[in-house]
């Protein structure tokens, strides 16, 4: 097929802005709200100017867009080398020990920030029943940093009133980067609504990160940013696979629906390495409304059964699983939950309940038996409106979904399911960028240090939040720390090498072009039919999209083959990706807000690629309950208790693997 | 649950250069129609149902009609998102009501600026740019 061009012959020249930055943050979710907020105490006073692109708008953007019922990583009363053994237990036994311990070191002193700035945070009462954000200031209870109990639903989780936790970190994000625009002299260093499409290196120093091209949403102008050096944190990829709602439900992905694989593909664009993406996270929740189930599990003691009553995790299901998974099945990670949960689906033996009744059950006869009929009422109403609280904060459509259905969560259980597969790093998830890691965890190879904590294989490109990999469970907290952890060493490279000055080969043209291309080929095209959405000329980005999420379904282990492939079944698969990825020479936009969709897209694409392409490679079935390769369906611990890294190059759009010796060091 | 916007509600944030439900969704839905002045969810089924756009609007003319393709009709959840809380109204489908309230904030809205948000913290020692913790503390020892 012959490639398209954009030549404006047909479509508007936008206006080219260049931005020159000394650092550039790409994103505006919880790991650059981190970021800027550090970088500027140190930049500051040196002059360094701080630049943040934010695809949508600060307040309410990232994962954290909607709010969150709890923080999941605070160390607090704990020791860091278990929070490292409880990570590396629930990723299967292959994490880079030195991020999560590095993390782990870090990542209060964030929460005591959050506090501060005024999220509300629960604490426990002097009865041992929990305080709401309110309560707890008007009984002088003491903020974390001085001492405050928090109130757990884990070992390492927290419950917040987070409705307004974004709100109140991007103002602090915001407050720090009018700090150093104000000192720097910049007109603006908060661009929102500008999309990051693609990143360059530098012309002069090989394998080093130079620029990012994006455009504004609102109106027809292309942004250069150039920065000395830049964190992308541009987040995970959600809908890369068909999700099992079929219409308007699929926007109600668990992961944030914006969550366009843009951070991997801006990463892997340039080469930056990669690891462990054949990782994936396909959590359990509420069916449909994939509302927490956390709270429910830990905090009320509620258990999941399949429609006998029955515990889907022991008797034959766990003898079963024994044979193909110990010793981790005896360890009840998250996969091999879900992987039990599945065998009794697959014999018919669902639908899987959270008896979400039964616990609110116990729990009122114990309130009854502590405090009295009139008092545990009152108890138990506290503890309902904690429970509905937990959906209105964070998956309102939840709440609902259960209003919808007429579901009382005292009354009536509520039925769960694995979902779609997800591409992430943060949560409950490992895949993402290779990257050096602080060189102070003793026993770390020195290999895995190269200068500048959390530096990726590219010069200056720096990863923090979903694209960091081989280092999950970082969640909102941890994301924010990872996000200063590499605004210092971000920092640390500019003074290193004052004299750098990012130049980039491409020129204006070039660069506005290659992002415009969807709109010259609509236009060039769209009288040819009478109808302007089928047309043989081009592809909209809503049948991209759903071409990609078939493909990924069907041939990568999605829902369709309960998440199961093998060689055969990938190597067609990305055959048919080939055309795609081909194809997408041919988006077509009709608008900004289409374009948007056309380049978030090609995202999805590319990090779909990394991660089939890291299943093939890893000839085990190392997530059992996520993913599964039939002609390896055991785990293979003798061959592949290792990372796989992988590193793309887009000139010949080649992939290259290895296998990296995996490394203990916290026994 | 996409959002809608009721007609008779909106005003197309006339007083603004642009409404504040296309200011503040973060997955660049909310459209305006400029003939109509009226504000409308341009791709409902890339909604996450974030409430963000029934939460801004000064009209209250935003809500939330669940996704049909698995939810029944009749129910819905309403937000009054207040300077320090939120109220909760949530409407099953069979009339029942619930109502909840929980802080959202113990500072008020807008109280960090330029000018506080680094007063009083420690100044940066720019011999730990390369060691463990952060500007405002060290890191945790164990």
């Amino acid at each position: 097929m012959e490639k398209e061009t954009c030549t404006f012959s047909f479509c508007q020249k936008p206006e080219v802005v260049v931005v020159e930055a000394d650092l550039l943050l790409i994103g505006g979710g919880m790991a650059c709200c981190g970021a800027a907020y550090e970088a500027a105490r140190y930049a500051t006073p040196k002059g360094l100017k701080i630049v943040m692109v934010d695809k949508a708008s600060t307040d309410r953007s990232g994962a954290v867009a909607m709010g969150l019922s709890a923080i999941n990583t605070y160390v607090g009363e704990n020791k860091v080398a278990d929070y490292v053994k409880y990570v590396r237990g629930d990723l299967m036994g292959i994490i880079r020990e030195d991020l999560v311990a590095d993390l782990g070191a870090h990542v209060d002193n964030s929460v005591h920030l959050f506090e501060e700035w005024g999220l509300p945070i629960w604490k426990k009462g002097d009865d041992g029943f929990s305080l709401d954000g309110f309560q707890a200031r008007d009984e002088g209870k003491a903020l974390l940093k001085d001492g405050g109990t928090p109130v757990r639903s884990g070992k390492w989780q927290i419950m917040i009133n987070g409705e307004s936790y974004k709100v109140i970190v991007g103002e602090a994000a915001k407050a720090a980067l009018e700090y150093n625009r104000k000192a720097t002299g910049m007109d603006q260093n908060l661009y929102e609504r500008v999309f990051c499409v693609k990143a360059y290196k530098d012309a002069n120093e090989p394998n080093r990160i130079a620029a990012v091209a994006g455009f504004s949403v609102r109106e027809n102008k292309i942004y250069i940013f150039k920065g000395k050096a830049i964190i992308n944190a541009a987040g995970g990829a959600v809908n890369c696979f068909r999700p099992r709602s079929i219409a308007e439900g699929q926007g109600r992905a668990w992961y944030p629906v914006w969550n366009s694989g843009s951070g991997y593909a801006l990463g892997l664009q340039v080469g930056a390495e990669l690891t462990m993406m054949e990782n994936r996270f396909v959590p359990a929740r509420f069916k449909d409304g994939y509302g927490p189930v956390g709270a429910w599990f830990l905090f009320f003691k509620a258990q999941a059964r399949n429609a006998a009553g029955e515990d889907y995790c022991t008797g034959e299901n766990f003898e079963a699983s024994k044979k193909l998974y110990s010793p981790y099945v005896e360890k009840l990670g998250t996969c091999l939950r879900n992987h039990m949960m599945m065998m009794d689906m697959k014999a018919g033996k669902g639908p899987i309940w959270m008896n979400t009744h039964h616990a609110m059950d116990a729990i009122s006869k114990t309130f009854v038996e502590k405090f009295g009929e009139k008092d545990a009422q009152k108890k138990i109403k506290h503890l309902e409106a904690e429970a509905w609280e937990d959906f209105l904060d964070m998956a309102i459509g939840q709440a609902g979904l259960w209003a919808s259905k007429n579901i009382e969560p005292d009354k009536t259980p509520s039925e769960i399911m694995p979902t779609e597969p997800y591409l992430l790093g943060s949560h409950a998830g490992c895949a993402g960028f290779w990257v050096s890691g602080p060189g102070t965890i003793p026993g770390a190879p020195k290999e895995w240090f190269w200068g500048y904590n959390r530096m990726s294989t590219v010069k200056g490109l720096f990863m923090a939040g979903d694209v960091v990999g081989a280092s999950g469970h970082k969640f909102s907290s941890g994301s924010h720390a990872e996000g200063r952890i590499c605004a210092k060493s971000a920092i640390a490279l500019i003074l290193d090498e004052p004299n750098f000055k990012p130049v980039i080969k491409e020129t204006a043209d070039e660069i506005s072009a290659e992002l415009y291309l969807p709109f010259e080929v609509y236009e060039k095209y769209k009288t040819f039919s009478t109808d302007p959405f089928t047309n043989p000329y081009y592809i909209r980005p809503k049948m991209l999209q759903a071409r990609m999420q078939k493909i990924a379904d069907e041939y990568f282990g999605g829902c369709a083959t309960w998440y199961m492939t093998s060689k055969t079944m990938l190597d067609e698969g990305l055959k048919l990706l080939g055309m795609l990825k081909e194809d997408a020479n041919k988006m077509a936009a009709s608008n900004l807000h289409e374009l948007l969709r056309c380049w978030e897209n090609y995202h999805r694409i590319l990090s779909v690629e990394a991660h089939a392409r890291h299943i093939l490679f890893r000839e085990e079935t190392r997530y059992p309950g996520y993913y599964y390769r039939g002609d390896f369906l055991a785990i293979n611990d003798a061959e592949w208790k290792c990372f796989v890294n992988s590193t793309y190059d887009a000139a010949t759009d080649t992939w290259n693997f290895k296998k990296v010796p995996y490394v203990e060091l916290f026994a | 649950m996409p959002s809608y916007v009721i007609t008779e509600k909106c005003d197309g944030c006339k007083a603004q250069d642009k409404t504040a439900c296309q200011y503040i969704c973060p997955n660049d839905l909310m459209a305006l129609d400029r003939d109509l002045m009226k504000a409308y969810n341009q791709e409902t089924e890339q909604c996450w149902e974030c409430y963000n756009c029934v939460k801004i609007c000064p009209q209250q003319a935003v809500e939330v009609r669940a996704y049909q393709d698995f939810a029944p009709l009749g129910a819905n959840v309403i937000p009054m998102r207040g300077t320090d809380s939120i109220m909760w109204t949530v409407k099953f489908r069979n009339g029942s009501l619930k109502r909840y309230k929980f802080p959202i904030r113990l500072t008020a809205e807008g109280a960090w600026t330029a000018d506080s948000i680094f007063a009083g913290l420690p100044e940066p020692n720019f011999d730990d740019l390369k060691k463990s913790g952060f500007f405002n503390g060290p890191a945790k020892a164990e």
